[in-house]
């Protein structure tokens, strides 16, 4: 139902961004030369439009069995295919993009999805830009939580490293300026999170129901969300500032009257951040924080660390990263779940937690890469552990391997809900 | 310093004053080697200035030492700016092999201090700043090394002329230049530069251990809007390894209308 509304949005938002952006485009080419015919210029434009896709095969075994029932046990077939349409003027100031996204899964239904990560137009006047349609943003320089990035809703359901995006409507607005770049972005149709139906792994204790969920704003998810971004570069430092008002993407978890799931509630927040860094020889400083009212107590969240790279490692091309960041984040216990009686819902919730990780980039035509990292609760003691290896094959082929094993000390400890859902994941694709 | 300077000037008067009936004397012929090789790098990297900006597409071909081949093809945007000691702003975008599609750098070339680097991934939208002190690395898996690609301004090297040799059809000055940045992978360059047009015909590169690691030829130079001469071909050979990579430019544009507001991390994001 909601991804027909969606498909419904999206259509229209392109087609208003397809009817724009020919029009304007024309218009252009008309006043350069007024003996171009219509069909011609509707030949070129055609013409200019790149399409590419991704499709992928993507095996995901989980070597324990389950720890709830429904849960399937041993190994989710699924595979990806991600279109994109790109189209850009001659002038390069106006685009339109259009990525859909489809995924079918064989053991949870509702990993058996599609989204429109984008679907914009963009038009780029001197020192301004503006955008509107569906598109995602990102912005934060740490790596093991991406604090500050809030524009777009997660997609829970592609992975647990909170890395994969829903396509967020909007209209942003930017200017350039000597002093640094300022973004207003206009939001509605908000995206709800996604997560693994009953018969999926990488879930709580019970599932979430997301046919019933609940919002603080009567208006529920056409309440206009606004943010405001600044960001800029002063010598070594990268420094970016954000605003935003609206209904919040981190969903609390409440119990349904029945007890058997749990449903979001998005409560409608406001919320300052902040991210730096500090470049300096080998040496990459990161800090992002937040300030959040409206989700129980006001809270603070921040994530500090470093990254530094041993470049050209013991004479070889390849570089090898060394990465630690330090994970703090103060809301209310009880606003992850409230009345909650069977411990934590959500997985990943860094309260107080360390997180180190290392980096190795051969450099070679392959562009081979891999990335390991453990997460660590410094007071619970539960641990995540993940590597990523990835490599391309030929020019058009690409093999990718992700390793994710959750350690726990005590079995009964509530804050661990995942220690049977260590999983790797073999992901190959196909580039057109 | 005096005896530098003085020495081949005493020699040079006296030989004008020799050779008065015979010949003109050459104004070259009494600067010490420095003075003569930055002169000549200057005059060349001169000859190329006044451009603007420009837009190039690239092909690299990777050969490994099998001679197995492969293919990266990017654009390469390039701002100029008119103070010699401000480097010039540069974006590279790839769009092939097809996973890197849209992979971009951006670069703020300074003279001796790093550069600033920003990088974008488009698979996460995400512009991330980057540690310039990787000068030696290899570019995107290449022979080229970050710095053969950015750190071509010419305040960046000390020059010594060595001596004049023919160069193909050409006579070309050789140039030693030595890095003043910190971080280079080299500790010299050899630079064969042509008497007529006053462009790089050659490179050659040497290691940390002064020993020949790579050689650079420039082909297919063609002039551009009547002035601007631009190297059709880059060959980089890596005698250590036996690999090499070839950068192959075409539909060299100039005058886009560009400006500094197109070279900022903010316009990252507009590359898909």
């Amino acid at each position: 139902m909601d991804m027909q509304r969606l498909w419904a949005g999206a259509a229209l938002l392109l087609a208003a961004a397809l009817g724009i952006a020919p029009a304007i485009a024309f218009a252009d080419e008309k006043a350069a030369d007024e003996t171009l015919a219509d069909g011609y210029a509707l030949g070129r434009v055609l013409d200019q439009i790149e399409v590419s896709a991704q499709l992928a095969f993507e095996p995901r075994f989980f070597p324990s069995g389950p720890r709830y029932a429904d849960q399937f046990e041993g190994i989710q077939l699924s595979g990806f295919l991600k279109p994109e349409l790109f189209w850009e003027n001659e002038a390069r100031d106006k685009q339109v993009s259009f990525v859909p996204f489809f995924r079918l899964d064989t053991q949870d239904d509702e990993r058996t999805h599609g989204d429109i990560r984008e679907a914009y137009f963009r038009g780029i006047v001197d020192d301004w830009e503006y955008l509107i349609g569906l598109n995602q943003v990102f912005w934060g320089v740490t790596e093991s939580r991406h604090l500050v990035n809030i524009i777009n809703q997660i997609d829970g359901l592609e992975d647990v490293n909170e890395e994969d995006f829903l396509g967020q409507p909007m209209i942003n607005v930017a200017r350039q300026t000597d002093i640094g770049r300022f973004d207003f972005f206009l939001m509605t149709g908000f995206r709800e999170r996604t997560f693994p139906g009953p018969d999926g792994r990488l879930r709580g204790p019970l599932p979430v129901n997301t046919d019933r969920v609940q919002y603080e704003s009567d208006l529920e998810e056409w309440r206009p969300d606004i943010a405001l971004r600044y960001s800029h570069f002063i010598g070594d430092i990268d420094l970016g500032l954000h605003l935003f008002h609206g209904t919040g993407r981190e969903p609390d978890l409440v119990l349904s009257a029945d007890g058997q799931t749990v449903l979001p509630r998005y409560t409608v927040i406001t919320q300052a951040g902040i991210d730096l860094q500090y470049t300096r020889d080998e040496w990459l400083w990161k800090f992002e924080g937040l300030v959040r009212e409206g989700q129980g107590s006001t809270f603070l969240a921040a994530v500090a660390g470093f990254e530094y790279t041993w470049f050209q490692a013991l004479d070889s091309d390849a570089d090898l990263g060394f990465l630690a960041e330090i994970l703090y984040d103060g809301r209310d216990e009880d606003t992850l779940i409230p009345g909650n009686r069977s411990g934590a819902v959500q997985a990943s919730v860094f309260d107080k937690d360390l997180f180190f990780g290392s980096r190795l980039t051969l450099n070679d035509i392959q562009d081979t890469a891999i990335l390991g990292g453990m997460v660590v609760d410094l007071e619970d003691g539960p641990a995540a552990l993940r590597l990523e290896a990835e490599r391309r094959l030929g020019d058009t082929w690409k093999i990718e391997l992700i390793g994710q094993a959750y350690l726990e000390d005590d079995p009964a400890n509530p804050a661990s809900v995942l220690d049977r859902d260590h999983f790797v994941t073999l992901r190959l694709s196909k580039f057109f | 310093m005096m005896t530098v300077l003085t020495k081949p000037l005493l020699v040079a008067a006296l030989t004008a004053g020799l050779m008065i009936p015979f010949t003109t004397p050459d104004l070259a012929q009494a600067e010490d080697p420095a003075t003569k090789g930055f002169e000549i790098a200057a005059q060349s990297d001169r000859s190329d200035r006044g451009f603007g900006n420009s837009r190039v597409s690239v092909e690299m071909i990777l050969r490994n030492a099998a001679g197995a081949e492969s293919r990266r093809a990017m654009e390469i945007t390039t701002l100029e700016l008119p103070d010699e000691d401000i480097g010039d702003r540069s974006l590279i975008t790839f769009s092939s092999p097809r996973d890197v599609d849209g992979t971009s750098l951006l670069s703020h070339a300074r003279i001796l201090d790093p550069d600033d680097q920003w990088l974008y991934l488009p698979a996460l939208k995400r512009v991330k700043r980057i540690s310039s002190t990787n000068k030696s690395g290899p570019f995107v898996g290449s022979e080229f090394a970050f710095e053969d690609i950015t750190s071509q301004e010419l305040n960046k090297f000390d020059y010594v002329w060595l001596r004049e040799e023919p160069c193909g059809d050409l006579t070309c000055d050789v140039l030693e230049r030595k890095p003043l940045y910190e971080d280079s992978g080299y500790t010299r360059q050899l630079a064969w530069i042509d008497q007529a047009d006053h462009q790089i015909r050659k490179v050659e590169y040497y290691d940390r251990k002064n020993d020949l690691l790579k050689t650079q030829s420039f082909e297919d130079y063609t002039l551009y809007n009547d002035q601007f001469w631009r190297a059709q071909i880059f060959r980089m050979e890596n005698h250590q390894t036996g690999k090499s990579t070839d950068l192959i430019f075409s539909d060299y544009t100039f005058g886009l209308g560009l400006h500094e507001g197109d070279f900022v991390k903010g316009v990252l994001r507009r590359q898909r």
